[in-house]
Parts: structure tokens; C-alpha cells; sequence
């Protein structure tokens, strides 16, 4: 077995003992990343792995006594890493070099962590599926022909194809959740505000996070821990200690009470994926927790909600990139709106297109209060109801996504169906709350299901040691 | 059928701070291009703006020198539209909940009534970066940022101004306000203070308001008088012929004294104005509120009182020392624990203002600081020179920037109090004009002043003007 197999948990001791260092995993994985480029259909997971250039982040590497002792971490490419491109997976980036780092690279790197390779993913976020990348298609690993679920496909699909340790991924409305339930990997979408956002490339300002993607729960805690913490540089990031996940882990959860909203496993799920979570919740039982159904009646409205105020961030996130201080500029002309036009019709794809029209017209004059302050509005009954939810139970389970991963090319032209899987995903969003995905079995044919558990705002903690059980039974 | 004219301003000043808005870059004037810049005012993808509290206390105090009510709870909003001196392609401003509004400024109109004029609001903004054009047309354009994120406030009138020499006047006084609260140095070719109109006619007696007119690309207070006076004919001339005025954003041009069309209402922006996801609401307690404005500085109708009921100076004086917060601080160093105030008022607003006005230099730029003038009004107090000298020794000191006492030394410029060396001079004088001196005694006043002349003038204005007069007269009506 390569190193590149190995968790960051199973790493650690060998690190400390000297009986592997930095450059032995990054070997392996180079080795591994190479022999996937020469299979019928590559996982394609990589939008740049640069051994030379992560060597020269291993040279500058000299710690022992840190949490992540010199293990290369794989970045979404919308993570800002210094003198690496940053393209968002998106032509009109294509030759972005970042000139510094994110702040949770800056914590990453002072905890140990070797920024290693960018991962691939749907272009500036926007997707479930990671078709809408301009440097291809990620593939599952579990089957092929599949999706790796999206947008942050890249880091799902490489770290359970053993192509990478762990990844940092970011999850505006499922992003990170989605994907590892399709390739059984562990994902975490921290609290809003529990990572710093700096550096991140903005899709929707008000629900992007940063978070791992780990082959264990423990891993996630981990890198959790590594990138964490408050940051001047980003206003809406929250002064919080934190907390040793790690030390969450193995706990147990007797009379820990998990809340099943019904309206979660309503019209929609597929009967496969609901007797995967229903299994879930049963180990979760047996571990001695109570559980009890809840109401969040307000969920019908997460889709609608989520996809005006996003979009309409987005509108506005993604205008800079109109080919004069950034972006390709892709057409010499004299004439600046044409100038503008020709560059934005060109380098960006139909789905970001799709979505900056959406929230362009949004906040357009006579529209807004009709639909971008609804939204909000909606937004805080959303966010009252988990409120009121968390006053009754500790956590909340439920479904990842109501579908397992579907073949590649299926949805590509129906966007509306694609926009409603994400409908388990996105609430928390609306929320600011933490969830994460930890597998919780497979379909008949093979295709990994996950289950969601979300927590009351900076209560990972509960999250890390109520995924462990789930994991301890399914591994 | 006369019209009125109805203004409203809407003014942009840049607020003094060291830093940016939103990022630690120097907001000094000047730099070379694009010296000052960081990942956030440049908009580089993945960086984020955290809000400079200097510019809140700023704003606060730029405020409370308005009359605004301060909110306790305001927020940041993106102004989204496309310009290459935008590096975001938004700019980061206040909509919906402004930090200061309902404030107003008092203002003597035309014919010397007391006007108010109505603040709507004041709020925070950041600056955008400055194209620079090549000198060839078909050359390129570069873009400097440094100006980029720069804190500026935005002044909104309502529209109570009804004549471009009132709108003068509020824009001389708002001036003052903001320069005397130290919020701004508001020096408009530096682009720390702009100014838009806003303009319609109505026929007089009407309440409605006629078709607005915005008018641009004003560089001058005096342009802005210019440009509104221009305008109120045009629209009169349009509205008289039964005309019709479309809604309009029009550029001033200042080598034809007018006004040109530059976009219609058709093609104005949709900004889409929405909260900014990236900053927190800025919440300003009561408490803070209070703070500032216990160390608010002395403002304009403040100073001009004081220097009345304090110094004991005219209402003009006052009034023509305070136009400049600068010059009424000179005026003030220069005349601590002395008596006679007045008289430094007098010199200052003269003698000073002229070399000023001549060298076209600001007081804080003068060579004679206040302890130098001081100084001099000390020699002459105590007599060790004239008023006359004084003069001289004053243009020496502008002209080398040396104190008066080492001018006066160095010239031996010191008076002229020896009774035997005057009286030595005097009979010289007598000698050599008998003719004169007979006239005099004959009863011909005027030679006196002849010969008081003649005595100083030999004595290059040096001697005690009080002892020649004495001894001349004693010494011709005692022979």
C-alpha cells in the first residue's frame, strides 16, 4: 500500500518517527496521480499537481512537534495558495497565479500541512456534479461513469481514490457534503465564521466555508483543528477558540438527543438512499442516543431562498472578472463594453453565466424587494426554525442528497433538477450551521449513500464523535 | 412667468486618515502609481475588506460638525456597475442605512438672511482607482490605484438651495465645517472635495418640482456658480419656449462656460444596491457617540464668536480671520497673554495676507511662524523700532526667513533714542534750511513736516519719531 493511501491519522506517528518524511508521500502520490492518467477513463482530479513547487513548500518545512507534521494537504482551485494558479476551474482564470495565500492555508502551513496540488471542481463552485469544470469531467471512483458529486468533485473523488491524504474543500450550499456522501469520504462544512474566508474565492459571500475532505471522521478533526480560528483579516469570521476535535472522537453518545426532521425524507428520496440513512440513524440508536422526530417546516422554501441570495452574490462576486484587472482577456478591442461582453461570453461557462444572469436580475431595480429581500426574509424563518429545533435535540440527521451519484452527462440540461438535489444541503447553509457527511452504507449497485449530521452553531464537537459511531459500524 | 430654481448638492470629501478604508494602504496623495495597493483594494480574487475604525470616528465626527443624527445601527452596501477604475467592479458604499442622517448647515444667502440647508445624509464610501489617458488619443490607458479605497463621504443636500450663489455659499461653509473638524483638508485639486448638482425650475409660487438636472465636472466652487447659472438659463430658455426637459446627467465645460448632455435617464446605471456580505453592520454605541463628540474641535460659528467675545475683534475681522481654520489658528498662537490683539488681527489680515496672496502659498506654508510675528510686535511695543521699520524688518523676514531680532541686529535697524546724536542731526537740518525754517516760524505749519522729514530721512527712519518731533520744536521756537 502507497503512503498515498494512508490517513492523516496513520501518517502522524511515522512522521514523528522519522521513518517517513514529506517527500516519500508526495513520491507516492505523484506515482499515484500518474498511473490514474493512464486508466481508459482518469478520476482527472487535478487541476495542477506541481511537485517541484510543493517540494520547495517541504524545503521551507522543518516541525516536528506540529499537528499535521509536513503532510501534503490537496487545495480546491479556488483556494488562494501563494505562486500557485488559482483558476476556479474556470477559463477566464485560466492563468491566475495567486500572489498569496488564504489565511486557512497560513493556519495549514503553521500547523504542518503542505499545501499540495489544486483539485478540480465545477467552475467557481457552481455545481453538484463537477461537469462545469473548463478543464474537464472529475470521475467517481466508485464507478466511472459516475459523477463525483460537485462542486468540490475534485477533492471527494481524489481522496477516496487515494490520490490525495486529505483535501481542503469549500461548500457554499452542499459543496463538500454532496460529493464525499457519492464517493464515502468524510466532509465537513464548519460553523460560518469558524474558518476564515480570506482567500477563498467568493462564490456567494454569506454561506461560503472552507472545510476538509478526509478518508476518517478523525482526519477531518484534525484538519479542522489546522485551519481554524479567528482572523482580523476576514470581518464576518468569528472569534472562537478552537476546540481539540480530536479529542471528541471515541466518546460516546448515550442520551445524546438527534432530532429526524420528517420533512427530510418526504417525496424525492430514493428509496435506496433512505433505507441507507434510515440504517444510519439505527446505529446511532443502538449507540444508546434518542431519537426523536422533529419539524423544520420552512424547508420547502431552502431551494428558492438559497438559489436568489447566492446568485445574487455571485452577480456581484464574479463582476471583477471581466478581463482588464482579471481574467483572460480573450479579444483586442477598443470598445470597453465590447471588451467586456466578449470577455465574459468567453471565459466564463453556461452554468456560471446561468447564475450571474440569475442574480443580476434579482437585484435589479423593481425586482429586488420581490425577490432578493423575500429571500432574506426567508432566510431568517429557515433560520429560526433550527433554532427552535436545537432547543429540543443535540443534532439533527438526515439524507446528504436524495439521490446516489448519477451518470455523468444526465443532468447536464436540466439545471432546475440539479438545483432541487440540492435541497437537503442547502439549509444549513442558509443557517450558517456545521454539517457534515459520513457514509452510512451503499445501494445494490455499489453507489455510496451518506448521512448528514448537523450541529447547533460552533458545535462540531458533537458532530465529529456522533460521526465516529456511524463510521465505526459501516467501515 | 419668472422661475425658480431649485439645487440640491451631492458632495464627495475625502476623509483624512492614514489609511485606507478597507485595508491597511497608505491613503497619502502623490505616490508613484500603484505603490499603494494590497490583495483587498486591488479586488484580488479571495480577499477581503475589514472595515478602518479611523474612518467610523471620521465619519462620526464629519457627522456630529453637520448636525446629523448618528444611527446606532448603519451597514455597507455594493454599488455593482462596470469601470476600469473599479477594481471589483463594485463599490463599497451605504444605502438604505446610512451612518449619518437628517443633519443641516446655516448659511448667510444674498441678501444676508439666515438660510438652513437640509442634510439628507452623509455616509461612507470608498474611493475608485484614476484612469490616466496617454496624450495620444489612440495610446493606451493606464489605471493607477492608489486612490483606490481611499475613505470619502458623501454629502447629500436636500434640495433647498435656490440660487447658485447660495449653493456657493453652502459649499464655502461645508468647506469650513469639515476643514475646522479636521475630518478633511478638502482641497479640490488634490480631489479631496466634489461636487454633482442637481437642478430643475419650477415657476415661482409652485410646489412641485420640475424636471432634475445632475451636472458634473466641476473643479472650482466658482464652476459650480458658473455652471448653475448656466444652467438656470438654459431651462428657462427651454421651459418659456414650451419646451420640454428630459431627464439628464450633463458635463460641465469650463472653456465654454456650459453644459453638455452626457447620458439620458435611459442610461443610467441599475447599481443593484445590496447589503454586503462581507461586512458585518456597523454598530455605534451611544456612549461612543458621546465620546466623540466631546473632542469635537471648535468649529467655524464656534471660532468666529469666540474671537469676538475673547479678543475683542470686530465681526468682520473675525469673520475674515476664520475663512480659513489655518489662519484663525495663526492669529490665535500669535497673540497668547498679548493685549492688544487688534492689532496683530490688522497686520495679520494685511500685511500676511499679502504675502500669502502674492506667493499663492497656504499659512502653513509661511516662512514667519506666529512666534516670530510676535516677536516683532514685541520690538515694536517696547520701541526698540518704528512702525515703519517694523514694515522692513516684516519683509526681510519673509524674504529670509530670519527671526526680526537678528534682522534688526544684523541692520543695525534698532531706533534712534539718543537725545544729543537727534539733536546733532537737527541742527544740521536747521543749518541747511533756514529759508524753510523762517517759513515756519512765520507761521507756515506745513514746513514742519518738511523738516521732521528731512531729520529722518538722515537718520534712514531709524530715530524716535515722539523725541524728533520734541526736539525740532524746541530747538527752532527757542532761537
Amino acid at each position: 500500500m502507497g503512503l498515498n493511501e494512508y490517513t492523516i491519522e496513520q501518517l502522524r506517528p511515522l512522521l514523528k518517527g522519522g521513518e517517513v518524511i514529506p517527500m516519500d508521500i508526495i513520491r507516492d502520490l505523484g506515482q499515484a496521480i500518474e498511473k490514474d492518467n493512464q486508466h481508459a477513463l482518469p478520476l482527472n482530479t487535478y487541476v495542477s499537481f506541481d511537485i517541484d513547487h510543493i517540494s520547495k513548500g517541504i524545503a521551507s518545512f522543518d516541525n516536528r512537534e506540529t499537528l499535521l507534521l509536513g503532510i501534503p494537504i490537496a487545495v480546491k482551485d479556488i483556494i488562494n495558495v501563494v505562486g500557485t494558479k488559482t483558476t476556479c476551474a474556470s477559463k477566464i482564470l485560466q492563468d491566475y497565479v495567486s500572489p498569496y495565500d488564504a489565511t486557512a492555508i497560513t493556519y495549514l502551513r503553521q500547523n504542518g500541512g503542505i499545501p499540495a496540488g489544486k483539485l478540480n471542481m465545477d467552475e467557481f463552485a457552481m455545481g453538484s456534479t463537477n461537469e462545469n469544470s473548463a478543464f474537464g469531467v472529475v470521475r467517481n471512483p466508485y464507478n466511472r461513469e459516475k459523477i463525483p458529486g460537485g462542486s468540490s468533485g475534485g477533492a471527494a473523488s481524489a481522496v477516496a481514490g487515494g490520490l490525495a491524504v486529505a483535501a481542503l474543500g469549500s461548500d457554499t450550499g452542499g459543496s463538500i457534503r454532496q460529493p464525499a456522501s457519492m464517493c464515502a469520504v468524510f466532509g465537513i462544512k464548519p460553523t460560518y465564521g469558524r474558518v476564515s474566508r480570506y482567500g477563498l474565492v467568493a462564490y456567494a459571500s454569506s454561506f461560503d466555508q472552507i472545510g476538509p475532505v478526509t478518508k476518517t471522521v478523525m482526519d477531518g478533526a484534525l484538519l479542522l483543528e489546522a485551519i481554524s480560528g479567528y482572523d482580523t483579516k476576514d470581518s464576518t469570521s468569528a472569534e472562537e477558540r478552537t476546540p481539540r476535535f480530536s479529542s471528541n472522537i471515541g466518546r460516546a453518545i448515550k442520551d445524546v438527543r438527534i432530532g429526524v426532521p420528517e420533512e427530510y425524507f418526504g417525496e424525492g428520496l430514493d428509496e435506496e438512499v433512505r433505507k441507507n440513512v434510515e440504517k444510519g440513524i439505527s446505529i446511532l440508536k443502538d449507540a444508546g442516543a434518542i431519537i426523536k422526530p422533529i419539524h423544520l417546516t420552512y424547508t420547502k422554501y431552502a431551494i428558492a431562498t438559497y438559489y436568489i441570495i447566492a446568485t445574487a452574490e455571485a452577480s456581484s462576486n464574479l463582476a471583477r472578472f471581466e478581463g482588464i484587472r482579471y481574467g483572460t482577456r480573450f479579444v483586442d478591442t477598443e470598445e470597453l463594453i465590447e471588451l467586456y461582453e466578449e470577455n465574459r461570453s468567453r471565459g466564463f461557462g453556461d452554468e456560471v453565466k446561468r447564475r450571474i444572469l440569475l442574480g443580476t436580475f434579482t437585484l435589479s431595480s423593481g425586482y429586488y424587494d420581490a425577490y432578493y429581500l423575500k429571500a432574506q426574509k426567508a432566510r431568517t424563518l429557515i433560520c429560526e426554525d433550527f433554532k427552535g429545533a436545537f432547543k429540543e435535540v443535540d443534532i439533527i440527521v438526515t439524507p446528504v442528497s436524495p439521490v446516489p451519484a448519477w451518470d455523468i452527462g444526465k443532468m447536464v440540461n436540466d439545471p432546475l433538477q440539479m438545483y432541487l438535489a440540492d435541497v437537503y444541503t442547502v439549509p444549513v447553509n442558509l443557517a450558517g450551521l456545521p454539517a457534515a457527511s459520513v457514509n452510512c452504507g451503499k445501494t445494490s449497485e455499489g453507489l455510496p449513500v451518506g448521512l448528514q449530521i448537523i450541529a447547533n452553531h460552533f458545535r462540531e464537537d458533537e458532530i465529529f464523535r456522533t460521526a465516529r459511531i456511524v463510521e465505526e459500524v459501516v467501515r | 412667468m419668472t422661475y425658480e430654481a431649485v439645487i440640491g448638492l451631492e458632495i464627495h470629501v475625502q476623509l483624512n486618515t492614514k489609511t485606507k478604508t478597507f485595508c491597511s494602504c497608505s491613503a497619502e496623495y502623490g505616490a508613484r502609481p500603484n505603490s499603494h495597493t494590497c490583495p483587498v483594494c486591488l479586488g484580488l480574487p479571495g480577499a477581503l475588506p475589514v472595515i478602518n475604525e479611523r474612518v467610523l470616528i471620521q465619519g462620526v465626527i464629519a457627522g456630529l460638525a453637520l448636525s446629523c443624527e448618528i444611527s446606532n445601527f448603519s451597514v455597507f452596501a455594493r454599488k455593482n456597475y462596470f469601470y476600469p477604475d473599479l477594481p471589483k467592479a463594485y463599490q463599497i458604499s451605504q444605502y438604505e442605512l446610512p451612518l449619518n442622517k437628517n443633519g443641516h448647515v446655516m448659511i448667510l444667502n444674498e441678501k444676508g438672511r439666515e438660510k438652513r440647508i437640509g442634510i439628507i445624509r452623509a455616509h461612507l464610501e470608498e474611493d475608485a482607482g484614476k484612469l490616466v489617458h496617454d496624450e495620444n488619443p489612440k495610446g493606451p490607458s493606464y489605471i493607477d490605484f492608489n486612490r483606490c479605497g481611499v475613505p470619502l463621504l458623501e454629502i447629500v443636500t436636500e434640495p433647498d438651495i435656490r440660487s447658485p450663489e447660495e449653493a456657493y455659499r453652502f459649499l464655502v461653509a461645508i468647506k469650513e465645517i469639515l476643514q475646522y473638524a479636521g475630518v478633511s483638508e478638502c482641497n479640490m485639486e488634490k480631489g479631496e472635495l466634489r461636487v454633482d448638482v442637481n437642478i430643475s425650475l419650477r415657476e415661482s409660487g409652485e410646489e412641485a418640482f420640475g424636471v432634475k438636472q445632475e451636472i458634473k465636472n466641476m473643479n472650482s466652487f466658482a464652476n459650480v456658480r458658473r455652471a448653475l447659472e448656466y444652467e438656470i438659463k438654459r431651462q428657462a430658455r427651454i421651459l418659456r419656449t414650451g419646451g420640454k426637459l428630459k431627464q439628464e446627467t450633463r458635463l460641465f465645460d469650463q472653456t465654454k462656460n456650459s453644459t453638455i448632455t452626457m447620458r439620458t435617464k435611459e442610461e443610467a446605471h441599475d447599481y443593484r444596491y445590496f447589503p454586503d456580505p462581507d461586512l458585518v453592520p456597523i454598530v455605534i454605541e451611544d456612549e461612543f457617540i458621546e465620546n466623540v463628540h466631546k473632542k469635537l474641535p471648535e468649529l467655524p460659528e464656534q471660532k468666529r464668536d469666540r474671537l469676538v467675545t475673547h479678543y475683542g475683534l470686530t465681526r468682520y475681522d473675525a469673520e475674515n480671520l476664520c475663512t480659513s481654520y489655518k489662519i484663525a489658528n495663526y492669529f490665535e498662537a500669535t497673540c497668547k497673554n498679548y493685549q492688544q490683539p487688534k492689532k496683530i488681527a490688522n497686520w495679520i489680515l494685511s500685511e500676511v495676507m499679502k504675502v500669502l496672496n502674492q506667493e499663492k502659498i497656504e499659512i502653513d506654508q509661511f516662512k514667519v511662524t506666529p512666534s516670530n510675528l510676535r516677536e516683532l510686535f514685541d520690538l515694536l511695543d517696547s520701541g526698540v523700532i518704528s512702525g515703519k521699520i517694523a514694515k522692513e524688518v516684516f519683509s526681510l523676514m519673509v524674504a529670509t526667513g530670519k527671526t526680526a531680532k537678528i534682522i534688526v541686529e544684523e541692520k543695525g535697524l534698532k531706533q534712534l533714542t539718543d537725545k544729543d546724536h537727534i539733536n546733532k542731526v537737527v541742527d544740521e537740518v536747521i543749518a541747511e534750511n533756514e529759508k524753510v525754517v523762517s517759513e515756519y516760524r512765520d507761521g507756515k505749519m506745513k514746513a514742519f513736516g518738511f523738516l521732521m522729514g528731512q531729520v529722518m530721512r538722515k537718520t534712514k527712519g531709524k530715530a524716535n519719531p515722539h523725541l524728533v518731533n520734541e526736539l525740532l520744536k524746541e530747538r527752532i521756537e527757542n532761537k
